[in-house]
């Protein structure tokens, strides 16, 4: 398959999460992705390590967001290898980096300085909380930004403390923010030839994300989102959204109509409840009573019960139950790779492009695994 | 500055949340949206949320996320509506729908229908869970996403049972997901078919906890105390303190022991013991916060370079110079007045990406999308 981003040169200097992950999608859409790395030790990523779990020497984490893309070693403080760098970036069509404000005026590298060597060149940079203000040097760390950003006040139930995202979510969507910017710019730089500087911070993003609460928020006598006491699912939404318990497990429901939800599953006594108003209003009373019903039958007779109401509905599955399902499998989410022996499996792009899916079984390169190769190929 | 996506046409079908998030940030780049919406109850998403707040008579919700687009209401199976598609989609970079399997097909707005009056156009769509399997016709909804791809088990501690994340992530990501490819078939500058499903951007989103499992196929165990990524081990969560919430991310537990005078923490020396022994860490320290405001670790904690930070909620947050700083809020002008929302957070040539639009009422556009397009004169100025 011919992938869209074929011919694209992307030299990435980031770290850890939000950069890289930005750079493994556009690798994953057919750009050539190479890591600008200290030689040596390299992307700190490689020993930051989830569950202690390691591949080949590096950590499962940095195997899963560097696939597919090649190393090049270079030491930053050297200025013969900053002058070799420079002649990769006249040949490069986009740079990321996320170093804090001022490292790469330091090291010669700012946009000015290289816009000068490659005028059409896209200049991606990831910050924590924008270049400016008190922030500006505090470490862009994907639960910081959560904790000061609002979020962790919309998971979880009422009467529990803040409530993170299990998950590096201000990363995840900075990442595709930042991707969603470089790929805008090589759009205008195919049309009008100009290069651009793309600007993205963790907080920026996991911001955008909460549009919705924000803009009620900022129109209203400034109401605070309040999350249900009970099965929270979103502190907007009214019962019976959320999770609940069953004689034996958990199932989610879904948004409806609370009278064809009253019906599917045999429950009376919630008449004076049924519209959106009071649905919205009365959300955790409902929910009590919901809650308590739901407590009497298992799971799967539920859900039989939900499905012939058509009311909108799913049992809860874990790891192990959704990768033994059907319809798991049937996407052929994962790949493996292959590294000096050690095998790793993981998940593939989610993007689909002209009906097929997109595998590629290259996996993280070694620190500076094509050195030798960048040099003669771009004559540096 | 140019805006990248300028002079490109977006002829958008979706509605709610995913496919709308998408069309967003198209046009925030610089594309013009034309939103088709059902001729009278137009985009689901003005009426469907509960929450209490409108604005200018349409869902803030609603209004939040449709800036600047154009309504077309048609009715598109009524003849002379579709034919008024037909007219618009050879003038059509790019066609978007998340509806169910089979329902553009039957429309006639399929991609081979699209194809045959634009080989150009780049055709993205947002399913729940594609094209086949067992979900393939349940509702792509949010929550139930969450439940079903295993990310309802990553917040919250252990004795919470599922926690779903308290916002429709998977609708944003697919959102997000969708403008990739979007952008980059339009970069490569061919007709193409743009795929996303909520479930195969679900599990993108949990590729790191989803790695883990293929390797040691261990379930997931949030932790029992101060849970914030079932992952990561100690200090790693949100503590209580004194007067408000302190979020501790990384630091050395003996080091921390001895910054906050905590003794019991000084005898967690082996770093690799962290995740294992995460618990018994996060409850001698939870004991330990709660005894000072959080203004007082703050100023220990901080100039040790221990990553930390206050946890704020909105009116916190906005009251900080931090947020200042950064123009994240536009005012927008919509058809009933104006108001005040977050703008695209992406920065291009150091400028913001904004806009004057507010969303739009429902088929705002119709009188003129029918003159431009089809040549008919518009007999009065707004509904039709």
């Amino acid at each position: 398959m011919s992938l869209p981003l074929a011919g694209v040169t992307v030299l990435e200097f980031s770290q850890y999460l939000a950069g890289p992950y930005a750079g493994l999608r556009l690798a994953d859409l057919g750009a050539r992705v190479i890591k600008i790395e200290r030689p040596g030790k390299g992307d700190a990523c490689r020993q930051l390590a989830t569950k202690n779990l390691w591949a080949d020497g590096d950590s499962v984490l940095f195997h899963t967001i560097n696939r597919n893309k090649e190393s090049f070693a270079a030491n930053l403080k050297d200025p013969a290898d900053v002058a070799t760098v420079k002649k990769l970036i006249a040949q490069a069509d986009v740079i990321t980096h996320n170093f804090r404000p001022g490292i790469m005026q330091r090291l010669g590298l700012d946009y000015k300085s290289v816009k000068a060597v490659n005028p059409e060149l896209i200049y991606g940079e990831v910050s924590g909380y924008g270049d400016t203000g008190p922030w500006k040097d505090k470490p862009g760390q994907d639960l910081l930004a959560q904790s000061v950003s609002g979020l962790a006040w919309v998971t979880g139930n009422g009467d529990q403390p803040p409530t993170p995202f299990g998950i590096a979510v201000a990363d995840m969507l900075c990442g595709t923010h930042l991707a969603q910017g470089l790929l805008a710019a090589l759009v205008r730089k195919k049309r009008f030839g100009v290069g651009a500087k793309v600007n993205v911070s963790l907080l920026e993003s996991i911001l955008d994300f909460q549009f919705e609460g924000l803009t009620a928020y900022l129109n209203s006598d400034n109401e605070l989102p309040e999350r249900s006491q009970i099965a929270n699912g979103h502190p907007y939404v009214g019962a019976p959204y959320g999770i609940y318990a069953t004689a034996n497990g958990h199932i989610a429901i879904s948004m409806g109509e609370l009278k064809t939800l009253c019906d599917a599953i045999g429950l009376s006594g919630l008449e004076g409840f049924y519209g959106v108003d009071a649905q919205f209003f009365e959300r955790d009373k409902i929910k009590a009573t919901l809650q308590k019903h739901l407590k009497n039958r298992t799971s799967g007779e539920w859900l039989q019960m939900l499905e012939q109401g058509r009311y909108w509905c799913s049992e809860v599955l874990d790891y192990e139950a959704l990768t033994h399902h059907e319809a798991y499998q049937l996407l052929g989410m994962e790949q493996t790779l292959q590294r000096n022996g050690a095998s790793l499996t993981t998940t593939r792009c989610p993007i689909r492009y002209n009906g097929e899916r997109i595998y590629s079984d290259k996996a993280a390169p070694n620190v500076g695994a094509d050195n030798e190769r960048i040099q003669q190929e771009f004559a540096l | 500055m140019i805006k990248p996506l300028q002079d490109i046409t977006v002829l958008d079908f979706t509605q709610f949340l995913s496919g709308p998030s998408a069309s967003l940030r198209l046009s925030d780049l610089g594309a013009r949206v034309i939103k088709v919406e059902h001729k009278y109850k137009g985009d689901l998403c003005r009426s469907i949320y509960a929450s209490h707040l409108n604005i200018a008579g349409q869902s803030g919700f609603y209004q939040g996320i449709n800036r600047a687009k154009e309504s077309l209401a048609l009715d598109l199976k009524e003849p002379d509506d579709f034919a008024q598609v037909k007219a618009i989609l050879p003038h059509a970079d790019i066609v978007l729908h998340n509806f169910r399997p089979g329902v553009m097909e039957r429309l006639g707005l399929g991609v081979a229908d699209v194809k045959a009056i634009n080989p150009n156009a780049i055709y993205g769509e947002i399913t729940g869970y594609g094209h086949e399997g067992p979900w393939r016709d349940r509702p792509g909804q949010d929550l139930l996403l969450q439940a079903l791809s295993g990310l309802a088990g990553l917040s919250g501690d252990e004795s919470s049972g599922p926690v779903p994340m308290g916002l429709a992530i998977v609708d944003n990501l697919a959102g997000a997901q969708l403008v990739q490819g979007v952008l980059a078939a339009l970069y490569a500058g061919e007709g193409a078919l743009v795929q996303v499903s909520m479930l195969e951007a679900a599990l993108d989103f949990q590729f790191e906890p989803l790695t883990l499992y293929y390797h040691d196929g261990e379930p997931v165990d949030r932790g029992r105390k101060n849970a914030a990524h079932a992952l990561v081990g100690a200090p790693y969560g949100l503590y209580k303190t004194q007067d408000g919430y302190l979020a501790l991310a990384m630091g050395s537990i003996p080091f921390l022991g001895e910054l906050l005078n905590c003794q019991p923490l000084l005898a967690f020396t082996d770093a690799g013991r962290w995740y294992a022994e995460r618990d018994a860490i996060k409850a001698i320290l939870a004991e330990h916060l709660q005894n000072q405001c959080t203004a007082h670790w703050l100023s220990i904690l901080e100039p040790a370079d221990i990553w930390c930070a206050e946890v704020f909620n909105w009116q916190q947050l906005i009251a900080h110079e931090g947020f200042a700083v950064l123009d994240m809020v536009q005012e927008v002008t919509s058809f009933g007045g104006r108001y005040l929302t977050t703008r695209c957070p992406i920065r291009l040539d150091d400028q913001l990406l904004t806009q004057p639009e507010g969303g739009p009422t429902l088929g705002q556009h119709n009188s003129a999308l029918r003159a431009e397009f089809t040549g008919i004169k518009p007999e009065r100025i707004h509904h039709d």
